[in-house]
């Protein structure tokens, strides 16, 4: 039902719907003005005929007197046509003719008859009533004559033409309604296709291509326009990471070397010494470089789109409980009470290392600056299923984030006033956007008043939900 | 003992190779890929640490071709490129671990190590015993001095995996690796609290300690006298 619902919204099918009217209509106009001027052309004609039939019998009268143009009317009648023939007396008593009955009236008035007038005829055996156009006359000694001819040919013609027409019409609604369901489907299902397509690839995998038919018609065409800037844009990300692997190895090596220059200083120098401490210094300050560094490659990779293969059913749930399960001891230790909950199982589309790495670094965030000094603290880690998406919220009741920030907090290296003396790299909420961006999904920074409540959203996975 | 590295940087190599030899080990250098296949093809090394950039001939078209020969000697992945997937392709293509650039000595040298022992791993041994610490992988229990002790599915393999690396040093990320199965860099020491609870459970109570700290590394599972 919904496939049909689909079909009808398509420009296709509204636009076939469309022509089948305009269509129909201009036909039933077209029929209707054919078939009037074929009738009234027959219409001129009998009346012609029949005006030469009352010419001859008058030249008949006039040569012959009364008696010959009754015989020639008796004589006629007996032949097979189209033609009327009836004479009565002034009563109405039909006397001769080929008329059985006739439209009581009609001989009292003199003259053409303007309305086609109904008859039966004589000596026929299926009772028929005829149509016919006649004209009566009043002989000089009172009797009257009717000369008509039969209608029956351009009434028996508009009948066939009305049929006709019907079922020309039928035809073409069933044809139209079937062009319409083919053409509208097809294009349907192409434009399905595409949007298939293009899902996949916005999902990341920039190697995948817009089907292109080869029939070379407007979908082709734009299949193909969009293939090109596809090529493009690959080309760019291409470059992109290129750049970003290179960057990595000239710069880390030479970071390699200034880490193992520090440890091997160190491994010479007493313990505790002025110059000791300076060289592990050092080191930690050159390993906070690397995960500054680290992070940053790792936010480019993941928004020039991971590969899809990198992403596969992963249950959330279990993720979600290991991350409780790692950070349970911290908690305890730091007077943190840690709230888990989590459903029995959560199957998602994702990575399971970037989306525990993104958990946990969320959990740590709760842990490190979700509490106030001096008091209990709580901070809660559960997993729920809603309207068809999955939400992972990590809440505490710390200090939370100003409304005004919570936006900016998400952009790279943007930290809190408050946060800026304590260790970090201001990328952890970036990362963790860049995460939730890949599974298709949201980092949502809410009120838990007090305190800050993280939500990551992720869509569930159609067919494995 | 020897170990191969295959290493372009010539000063982390040099570097390497010192550090190594202090600690007891043998090791060679080559600084591009053919040089490394050629060395690696006398097959008289335990251990190849191996760049994944390199000139000549890719890192993991090295593994990839070590492997199509039937040559199981472990491979050290060691790169620039840390993400997700790069550890993903590096394994795929026959590492048998995989360190990021820069790292310190001390995890490179716990990683060495494990790899090289894993040719004599206790991998089949159903029951594991470090002096009076025992524990039984098929009942799933620990005991010290005949004693139960009671362990979490976490702690339990935790201590497993120390167990079985018993005597040598074990460092954070491996401990995060292989017992939570996550290769990211923890943030906070949320693996030593883990380990001070083991510690808790193992020793409190019992004579000896067994559960050491090393300094600047990891830590190590010992009994004393060993």
């Amino acid at each position: 039902m919904s496939q049909l619902s689909a079909l009808m919204r398509t420009t296709a099918a509204r636009l076939s719907a469309l022509y089948l009217l305009l269509f129909a209509l201009c036909a039933v106009l077209l029929v209707f003005y054919t078939t009037g001027l074929s009738v009234q052309f027959l219409s001129v004609q009998t009346q012609e005929a029949l005006s030469e039939e009352i010419d001859n019998l008058g030249a008949i009268y006039r040569q012959g007197g009364m008696a010959l143009l009754v015989r020639t009317i008796d004589h006629r009648a007996r032949q097979p046509g189209a033609y009327l023939y009836l004479i009565a007396d002034p009563a109405g008593q039909i006397l001769a003719g080929n008329v059985e009955s006739i439209e009581p009236g009609t001989l009292q008035h003199v003259g053409w008859i303007n309305q086609p007038i109904r008859y039966r005829r004589f000596m026929e055996s299926d009772n028929e009533v005829h149509l016919a156009l006649a004209r009566v006359f009043e002989l000089p000694n009172g009797m009257r004559l009717l000369v008509g001819r039969d209608l029956g040919e351009p009434e028996h013609f508009r009948t066939v033409v009305r049929r006709s027409l019907v079922a020309a019409l039928g035809i073409m609604s069933v044809g139209g309604f079937l062009i319409w369901f083919f053409v509208g489907r097809r294009a349907l299902q192409r434009m399905d296709r595409l949007s298939i397509a293009s899902q996949s690839i916005m999902g990341g995998d920039l190697s995948g291509r817009l089907p292109v038919t080869g029939s070379g018609d407007e979908f082709d065409r734009l299949a193909d326009n969009l293939n090109r800037m596809l090529a493009r844009i690959q080309e760019l990300n291409e470059g992109l990471r290129q750049v970003s692997d290179n960057i990595a190895h000239d710069l880390k090596t030479p970071l390699t070397r200034l880490r193992n220059r520090a440890e091997a200083a160190l491994a010479g120098t007493g313990a505790d010494g002025p110059t000791h401490r300076a060289l592990e210094e050092i080191i930690g300050e050159s390993d906070q470089l690397i995960k500054t560094f680290n992070a940053i490659l790792m936010i480019s990779r993941l928004e020039a789109g991971y590969s899809s293969e990198a992403l596969g059913p992963t249950d959330l749930a279990e993720i979600v409980r290991d991350v409780g399960e790692l950070y349970e001891p911290l908690a305890e230790e730091a007077g943190v009470d840690l709230q888990v909950e989590i459903p029995e199982t959560a199957v998602v589309k994702g990575n399971r290392e970037l989306i525990g790495q993104t958990i946990s670094n969320l959990v740590d965030n709760a842990l490190k600056y979700g509490t106030r000094r001096g008091e209990p603290s709580r901070v809660m880690l559960c997993l729920v299923e809603d309207d068809g998406e999955y939400r992972v919220t990590i809440a505490d009741a710390g200090p939370g984030i100003p409304v005004d920030m919570r936006e900016r907090v998400t952009e790279r290296f943007v930290r809190l006033e408050e946060s800026r003396t304590r260790p970090g790299s201001g990328l952890g909420l970036s990362l963790a956007k860049a995460v939730m961006k890949l599974h298709s999904g949201a980092l949502r920074l809410e009120d838990n008043a007090p305190g800050l409540r993280a939500l990551l959203v992720f869509p569930k996975s159609v067919g494995e939900g | 003992m020897k170990i191969l590295i295959i290493e372009d940087d010539r000063d982390t190599a040099l570097y390497l190779e010192r550090a190594l030899s202090e600690v007891g080990h043998g090791a060679d250098i080559a600084g591009d890929g053919e040089t490394g296949m050629m060395l690696a093809e006398s097959g008289s090394y335990d251990v190849l640490v191996v760049d994944r950039m390199l000139p000549r001939r890719d890192g993991l078209a090295l593994i990839a071709g070590l492997r199509a020969r039937g040559d199981a000697t472990p491979v050290l992945i060691l790169s620039a490129l840390g993400q997700v997937d790069d550890r993903v392709t590096g394994l795929r293509a026959g590492g048998d671990d995989y360190l990021t650039k820069p790292y310190a000595f001390s995890e490179l040298l716990a990683r060495i190590e494990a790899l090289m022992r894993r040719s004599n791993s206790k991998e089949g041994e159903t029951v594991y015993r470090v002096g009076d610490l025992e524990l039984d992988r098929l009942s799933h229990t620990a005991r010290r001095a005949g004693r139960e002790i009671g362990l979490q599915p976490r702690e339990f393999r935790l201590l497993e995996y120390l167990m079985r690396h018993a005597g040598q040093v074990v460092t954070r990320t491996m401990l995060l690796e292989h017992v939570w199965d996550y290769h990211f860099d923890p943030q906070t020491n949320v693996i030593d609290v883990h380990i001070s609870r083991l510690r808790g459970k193992i020793e409190k109570g019992f004579g000896s300690p067994l559960l050491h700290t090393v300094r600047g590394a990891g830590y190590m599972l010992r009994a004393t006298g060993d």
